[in-house]
Order: C-alpha cells, then structure tokens, then sequence
C-alpha cells in the first residue's frame, strides 16, 4: 500500500474525528448532567447545515453562513429545552428517549417538507479550495482548515468548562449535582445554558460539514449514532473523552474505508464493544457511572 | 429565639416512616451532640434540616424563618450547611475548585487564604483533585466547604468516621476552636465519649424518636440510659 493514501487517510479522519467530537461533546455534557440521551441531537446538525446552505447562497458568505447555523440552532435549543425537554428532566429514561426521537422525526419532516428530500451540495467556500502541498502528498485546503476551525472551537470550549463559574459548575455537577445543590447552588439554572451551548456547537459543526458531506434531511442521523459510539468510548460526561473518542472513531473509519468501505461502521462498533469489555466507563469516564 | 427550631417533623422515605415527631432546638453558638444507635435516624434529622429530604409534617425555622420544604440550595443560602457523612468531595475537580465552588453562592465568603490558615494540609493539596485525597483530607475539605461559606449552622455527620486516631485528634481540636469562636454546630457521632466531651448539650433518638435532652454531665449520670440507647 502507499502510505501517501494511508497519511491523506489519517489526516481524513482527524478532520471527522473533530467534527464527531464537537456533536459528541454536546451529548455527552448534556448526559452527564442531566441523565438525558438526547436522540434530537443529530437534528441540530442537520438543521445547522440547513440554515448555513440557505445563508452561504444568499450571501456568499461562509462566516455569515457559520453564524447563522450556530444561531438559528442556538435559537431551536431555547425553544426546544423550554418547551418539551425541560418537562422531562426528572422523567424515566424511556421516556426521554421517546420524546427526543419524536421530536427529531417530526424536525426532520419538517425540513424534508420545506427543502425536498434530496441532497444538495454545499458549494466550496472560495478560501477552502484547492490543495496544499505538503511536500510528499497533495491535500485539499478545506479539510485542513476543518480541523483547525474544530480546534479553535474545542479550546473555546475547553475555556468555557474549565475557566468559568458555569464551567466549574457544570463539572461539579455531573460528577455530584447532589452536594452541588447543598453547597448552595441551584444546578437547574445551568441546564438551559449547557442545552442550548451543546445544541449551538452542533449546529456550527454540521455547517463546517457540509462542504465535505453535502446537505440532505437525514444527515443528523449517522452523525448522532457515530457520535454516540464516541460518548461510549471516550465516558460519558468527559470533555477529553469526546476529543479522544472522536478522535479514535474518525480515524477508525478512515482507516478501515482504505481496505474495505462497507465494513467501516463494523469496525467502529467492534472497537466500541472492545471499550466496554475491557473499561464499561469509557477511556476518561469516572468508575460507577454506568 | 433560638437559632434554629424544629418541631414536630415527620420525616419518610418513601412509604417508609423514619422520623416520628422529632422535636429540637440549637440556641445560636450552641454545640449540639445528636446521638442514637445505627439506624436511629441521625442521618435522616440532618438530611432533613439541610433540605435534602422533605418532612411531610412539621415545621423548621431558622433564624426565626420557615425553612421546611425548601430546596437545599435554599436552605444552604441561609446559612445551614451540612457536611455529609459520605463527604461527598467533588472528585473531578481540584481541592481549590470544591472550595471555590462552595463559596460561589456565599454572601460572606472566607477568603481562600483563612481557610489555608487553618487547613494547611489543604493548601499543599490545593492543586490535587479531590479524588486523590486521603481520608482524613477529604473530611478536612469538607468541613472547609462550610466554613468557607461561613455558614452560620453547620451539620457534622459522623466526621470522625473511619479516621486514624491522631487525625480524629486533629478534627475534635478544630471542632472545639470552631465552637469556641462561638459557630453553631450539630454533630452527629458514633464516638459517644469524644462527642459528649465537646457538646453543651445533647439529644438521643432511638426508632426515629427523640427520646433524651439535656447536658452530657447530666447523661454521664445515666448509665442505664447510655447503655440502653448509645451502647455504652
Ligand atoms: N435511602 C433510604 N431508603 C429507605 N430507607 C432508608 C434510607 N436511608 C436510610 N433508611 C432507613 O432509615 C432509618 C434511619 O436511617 P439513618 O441513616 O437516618 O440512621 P442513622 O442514625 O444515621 O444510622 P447510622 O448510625 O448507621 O448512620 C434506618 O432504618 C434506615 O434503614
Ligand atoms: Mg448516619
């Protein structure tokens, strides 16, 4: 094999691997503190990539175009936590996952409804084309740029939760929101906050998608179910468990498309069934979790 | 006035019935022992005057205010602050992030340096997260948790617990400097002598019921009593 492939193949999955671990973060934070499975995840990154089509052909504008699937999706996180998700925080999990499937079917139709049902390609924005040389291999520009943008968004990220008082509230929290409550603190106030950041970075994340994927209703779906079999591999609750988990899946599937495409998602599974046999909490989760 | 008063309060969990009118009062400045054998409902007195659990009768005031029924957060913004038999340490975090997560909410909060004064052990440890603590730092933390707050009532749940004598030693020193200062202080303890030695006063409950009151001297000189109901 040549290993110019295998290295293209490899940086391939660190760009996935980025935008996995940017959705799984929103899922895994939003599990870890409220005990929800939120299964109207992948939906934001649909809809997110669907508000920047519309912008990026009206404007020409791809920042203009991340602006407003970050917004339009912060903007359905608002409404979505306070109408429907917050009525079921103390609610049995079955539950959860019955009203957040719902809700992602009914969204999904909703969008098929507007948009039609078939893909439609995201152009290219004009800084993200052509390739850069790096000497021994020639790599398009887009998915370099990708993994940079996910890395700025990752620290931002990593500020918020590790820098500030909701930060460091949130943390607490999902270890213990018990003595968080009796050290004076209502947790529930933060639950909107980390719904809505949660369901923002995935909408941001399915923009910078789109150019390499292309746009269709369904496509919140493969990428809720990558990104949950990263929740389960990097632990639940655990920011350095998204990156690593995201990480891990997208070069998992990268990797394994050189030989054989069809058996990428297989292998995906088979090394997430490996992480529960050998460590159920996941790479960074906390024992007894689970 | 007394600082905090109780009345009456029946406590459940679920369908099960703990507490059964249990009565008490602390008076500002107070050191209070509640003592009784396993099960007794000490535990569940003090989860309930935190508000963790919800007394399905009965009424708490403290500082002369209704606080049954509230949430713990609420409870805790008033000045009550228990310090759980568990201890409940955040372990992800590091030990200056649980004491600053304390104070977050703290009107009047210590500064990080007072409590370092009379914790140093917590400073060398400031950067270590809280799951690495030993024992007897982990309960040092805890009881920092509510003096940070500088909570006016504070809950001590067995805080000698499974703790080396000469770090149990080090605790009853700081208990008694902190009551000396003139904090308000329930304790619950299954070291009878250790907590009958700082108390002013002392209640025993047995079944749920609280079925003693009054000062250690005048319990030293129940021995029949003591064994009955502390197994001493
Ligand atoms: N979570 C719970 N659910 C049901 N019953 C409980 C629960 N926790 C405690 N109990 C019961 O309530 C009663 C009082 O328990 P509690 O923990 O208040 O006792 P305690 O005096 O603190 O005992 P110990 O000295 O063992 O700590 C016991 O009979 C116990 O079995
Ligand atoms: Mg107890």
């Amino acid at each position: 094999m040549n290993w110019h492939l295998l290295i293209a193949q490899l940086l391939n999955g660190l760009a996935l691997g980025s935008i996995l671990a940017l959705v799984a973060l929103g899922l895994t934070i939003t599990f870890g503190l409220l005990g929800l499975v939120n299964f109207a995840h992948g939906v934001f990154f649909m809809v997110g990539a669907y508000a920047g089509l519309v912008t990026f052909e009206r404007t020409n504008s791809f920042a203009l175009a991340l602006l407003a699937g970050a917004l339009v999706v912060l903007a359905l996180g608002i409404v979505v936590e306070r109408v429907l998700i917050r009525l079921f925080y103390r609610r049995p999990p079955e539950d959860q996952i019955l009203v957040t499937f719902g809700l992602a079917i009914v969204i999904v139709e909703i969008v098929r409804a507007i948009f039609g049902g078939k893909t439609q390609l995201f152009p290219m924005p004009p800084w993200g084309m052509g390739a850069t040389n790096l000497g021994f291999l020639v790599y398009p520009n887009y998915r370099l740029q990708v993994i940079v943008i996910a890395a700025i968004t990752l620290t931002a990220i990593y500020l918020v939760l590790y820098k500030t008082r909701l930060g460091l509230i949130v943390r607490a929290g999902i270890d213990d929101s018990l003595i968080v409550n009796i050290l004076g603190i209502d947790v529930t106030k933060t639950l909107l906050a980390v719904f809505v950041i949660g369901a923002m970075v995935a909408g941001f994340s399915g923009v910078i998608d789109a150019p390499i994927v292309a746009v269709d209703p369904d496509m919140g779906a493969s990428v809720l179910v990558e990104s949950f079999v990263v929740v389960v591999i990097g632990g639940l609750g655990s920011f350095t468990g998204s990156i690593a988990g995201g990480i891990i899946a997208g070069e998992i599937i990268s990797i394994t498309t050189i030989w054989a495409p069809d058996y990428a998602q297989v292998m995906l599974y088979l090394a997430m069934a490996l992480v529960l046999i050998l460590r159920p909490q996941g790479l960074f989760g906390t024992e007894g979790r689970l | 006035m007394s600082l905090l008063e109780v009345e009456k309060i029946h406590t459940y969990y679920g369908d099960s019935h703990i507490l059964f009118d249990v009565s008490l009062h602390v008076e500002e400045g107070e050191l209070v022992a509640l003592l009784g054998r396993n099960g007794s409902g000490k535990t569940t007195t003090m989860k309930t005057l935190m508000g963790v659990l919800k007394p399905r009768a009965g009424t708490i005031r403290f500082a002369g205010k209704p606080i049954a029924g509230l949430p713990a957060y609420e409870v805790a913004r008033r000045g009550v602050q228990l310090v759980p038999d568990e201890r409940r340490i955040v372990p992800s975090i590091t030990v200056e992030e649980n004491l600053k997560l304390a104070a977050l909410t703290a009107p009047q909060a210590w500064t990080l340096g007072r409590i370092y004064e009379l914790f140093p052990r917590l400073e060398q440890r400031r950067r270590n997260m809280g799951r690495a603590l030993s024992g007897g730092e982990q309960q040092m933390l805890a009881i920092a948790r509510a003096l940070i707050r500088d909570a006016r009532l504070i809950l001590l749940d067995e805080p000698f617990e499974g703790l080396a004598p000469i770090i149990v030693q080090n605790l009853i020193a700081t208990t008694k400097l902190l009551a000396e200062q003139g904090r308000t202080i329930v304790i619950v303890e299954q070291n009878v002598r250790a907590a009958l030695a700082l108390a002013h006063r002392c209640y025993i409950l047995s079944k749920g019921h609280v079925i003693y009151d009054g000062t250690p001297q005048a319990l030293q000189r129940e021995p029949e009593l003591m064994h009955r109901y502390l197994g001493v």
